[in-house]
């Protein structure tokens, strides 16, 4: 297993130079994934903060092969490529290997490009998907998206007298992802440099499609102090908000059980999306989110113990 | 050496991709689906061709993968119709702007609401301003030659850009033609390989595709994808040329039928242009001067040469498979905008015919004939043939 200083010390594919917003999470959690890969990387890009913040022509953050197309089609259009790859083999036209990487935010994940991703893990191309999530639609300035928690205050579920925010709890986009019987699907976040860096390279060596869900805290529109973000990826895992976990070939593995996991009011504490959480009106929302997450917390728990595959 | 065989118009497009041998074909069946992407995965079933197939979820994700799979480098293909276009639509958009030299059969069929999945021109007419090289295919045999060329058209270094090939839904696309299949080694030759600069699986030279470009670099591509554009006019008529070495025929921009002296002309797309023809034909026996011009390249559209067709004419008709809603029909827009220059400019006529595969009839074509040779022409009128009440 590699340390944290051979991680860093591999090439950087995504150089500085983007302008992602001062304390973003997006860039540690690529770097990590690229550096996981021991093979050329050829990547597809969903529109969204990444895309945007490092391909303002005529400037390119990226030292490895790629493309973006639309919002939504990132899967599809690694299909393509990975066809393509294929092709080329068959024909004598490349002797390399690669492996080929779909990324995109949660809005072009769990909404609009659900269906792209889908067809193409049904399908069993050889690549794997990474989602960046922010929790919302954060370049376009924080509306709700699929993955919103329970409770958040968004521009398109404000927060207000007759409003908790997002009435209703995220998809498990993980478990939707391991339904298609992939090899290979994890749930990781951006402070855990060695678990997502283990989970990537798992991914990269998977024989078929396989996932990352990682938690990109958004100094922006969580809206918390820029030199927080890590702070907050702790305490989404410590509060059991965000589980460390994997399903390899369908079984559900744990990477990290909290001790003794902490309040979710920690972590909604310091985010401007949850400030009206702590009225006193709104204190039944807490009582709530707190029951969803144990009771989720449990059901993994369950899950894993019992061996059964998913 | 060529065979003639019996052949669909989608047979015969995805005998032309079975000779093309593509990297990558990408299929789904919206409804109205098209049998040339079926067609062609029984010759990847039986390892006639050795192409990577892809059978996705959605059209949207059908050219989206031919799009990933031609950044890749591949020849990559896929083919459509009506809702799959539609469905496609912001994709369609895209594939130009990133200068990808994709082929697409498009089968043409009517347009939701309501559900119709018949003959109509309203599908690629709405998609005319997104950059596109358009061919029209009057029948199965055009529809394979053209093919051909389309390929060899988008993959011209001087213009870089995707083809839609398109042939009427049913009429072409299911009836039987004898099709003459010209050898398939020769046309391995003219077809030849795919010139690659820069391509997304040439990993020792990583390159970005499909950047944000703002306000002080958009402008500027898209001149760049206008000129190349504009570009393929001169490539489509060097590259038809080079056809018509193995074909013996010529690819010009339009057909004309009897055009050069005619005092009335009619201007139809596709299929239509045959019944045409044999109106002709007839009114010709009876000593009357009529005419048939048939567009082939639709986009970019010869403006100069159409007028040129048209300056001794004394009457054009103009017949559109699709309505433009609020505005002149596609096709009679881009006759009128022609002529415009001509000092004497001949009358003109529009008439709409067929939506939704409504058949139209020689008594209606030769009805519109009489129109024009009677000068009983109004621009501001829009005529409707076999419409009721």
């Amino acid at each position: 297993m590699p340390t944290l200083n051979d991680i860093v010390s591999k090439p950087d594919l995504l150089v500085s130079g983007h302008r992602m917003c001062a304390g973003c999470g997006i860039a540690p959690i690529i770097k990590t994934i690229l550096a996981a890969s021991d093979k050329p990387v050829i990547i597809a890009n969903n529109t969204g903060c990444l895309e945007v913040v490092t391909t303002i022509y005529p400037y390119t953050s990226w030292s490895a092969p790629w493309m973006h197309l639309t919002f939504e089609n990132s899967a599809a259009v690694a299909a393509g490529i990975e066809a393509a790859y294929k092709a080329f083999r068959k024909r004598g036209k490349i002797d390399k290997e690669v492996n080929i990487l779909a990324i995109g935010g949660d809005g072009g994940t769990y909404d609009i490009g659900v269906q792209a991703l889908s067809g193409a893990l049904e399908r069993g191309h050889k690549f794997m998907y990474v989602v960046y999530d922010n929790e919302g639609y954060m370049n376009t300035g924080n509306q709700r998206s699929g993955a919103t928690p329970y409770g958040a205050s968004t521009t398109t579920v404000p927060a207000g007298k007759e409003s908790i925010g997002k009435p209703q709890w995220r998809k498990n986009i993980v478990e939707i992802v391991a339904a298609h019987r992939i090899p290979y699907a994890a749930q990781a976040t951006v402070h855990q440099t060695l678990d997502l860096f283990k989970k990537a390279q798992k991914g990269f060596n998977a024989d078929g499609p396989s996932f990352l869900a990682v938690l990109q805290p958004c100094t922006t529109n969580w809206a918390y102090d820029p030199s927080l973000t890590m702070k907050y990826s702790r305490l989404a895992v410590e509060t059991n908000f965000w589980p460390l976990y994997e399903v390899e070939n369908g079984r559900i593995h744990i990477n990290f059980k909290p001790r003794e996991r902490k309040p979710i009011e920690e972590f909604l504490k310091g985010q401007t999306r949850f400030k009206h959480l702590f009225k006193p009106e709104n204190g039944h929302v807490i009582s709530e989110m707190q029951r969803m997450i144990d009771e989720e917390w449990a059901r993994i728990l369950k899950l894993e113990e019992s061996e059964v595959r998913i | 050496m060529s065979i003639v065989k019996s052949l669909t118009g989608a047979q015969a497009a995805a005998e032309a991709m079975r000779q093309i041998n593509p990297d990558v074909v990408v299929a789904y069946p919206i409804t109205p689906q098209t049998p040339i992407v079926e067609y062609f995965a029984e010759f990847v079933a039986n390892g006639i061709v050795n192409t990577e197939t892809i059978p996705v979820e959605s059209e949207h994700s059908a050219l989206s993968a031919a799009v990933g799979a031609s950044a890749a480098g591949a020849r990559a293909m896929c083919a459509t119709s009506s809702q799959g276009l539609a469905l496609m639509w912001e994709i369609v958009a895209a594939t130009p702007g990133l200068r990808l030299p994709i082929v697409m059969p498009l089968v043409n069929r009517a347009l939701s609401a309501p559900i119709n999945i018949h003959c109509d021109h309203s599908d690629v007419m709405g998609t005319l301003t997104l950059g596109w090289i358009q061919i029209f295919c009057e029948n199965a045999q055009e529809a394979y030659e053209h093919m051909l060329l389309a390929l060899r058209l988008a993959e011209d270094e001087r213009v870089l850009l995707p083809v839609m090939v398109n042939q009427d839904g049913f009429i072409t696309s299911h009836a039987v033609e004898p099709v003459k299949i010209y050898d398939d080694e020769t046309i391995k030759k003219f077809i030849g390989e795919r010139k690659l600069n820069r391509y997304l699986l040439d990993v020792d030279h990583p390159f970005t595709v499909g950047p944000l470009a703002l306000t002080d670099y958009y402008f500027e591509i898209k001149k760049q994808q206008e000129d190349a554009i504009y570009a393929a006019k001169s490539v489509y008529l060097e590259i038809g040329k080079e056809l018509s070495s193995i074909t013996g025929k010529g690819y010009p921009y339009f057909e004309e039928y009897k055009a050069s002296d005619a005092e009335a002309i009619i201007i139809t797309l596709n299929s239509t242009a045959g019944t045409v023809k044999d109106v002709v034909d007839e009114m010709r026996n009876e000593g009357k001067r009529v005419g048939m011009i048939k567009p082939i390249l639709f986009r970019p559209f010869p403006y100069a040469e159409v007028r040129e067709a048209l300056k001794n004419v004394s009457s054009v008709g103009v017949f559109d498979r699709s309505i433009a809603f609020g505005a002149y029909a596609p096709l009679y827009s881009e006759v009128r905008n022609a002529l415009y220059d001509l000092p004497k400019k001949p009358k003109i006529q529009s008439y709409i015919y067929g939506l939704g595969g409504r058949d139209i009839f020689k008594s209606e074509i030769r009805f519109s004939f009489n129109e024009l040779l009677d000068g009983k022409v109004d621009p501001n009128i829009q005529n409707y043939l076999g419409l009721r009440g």
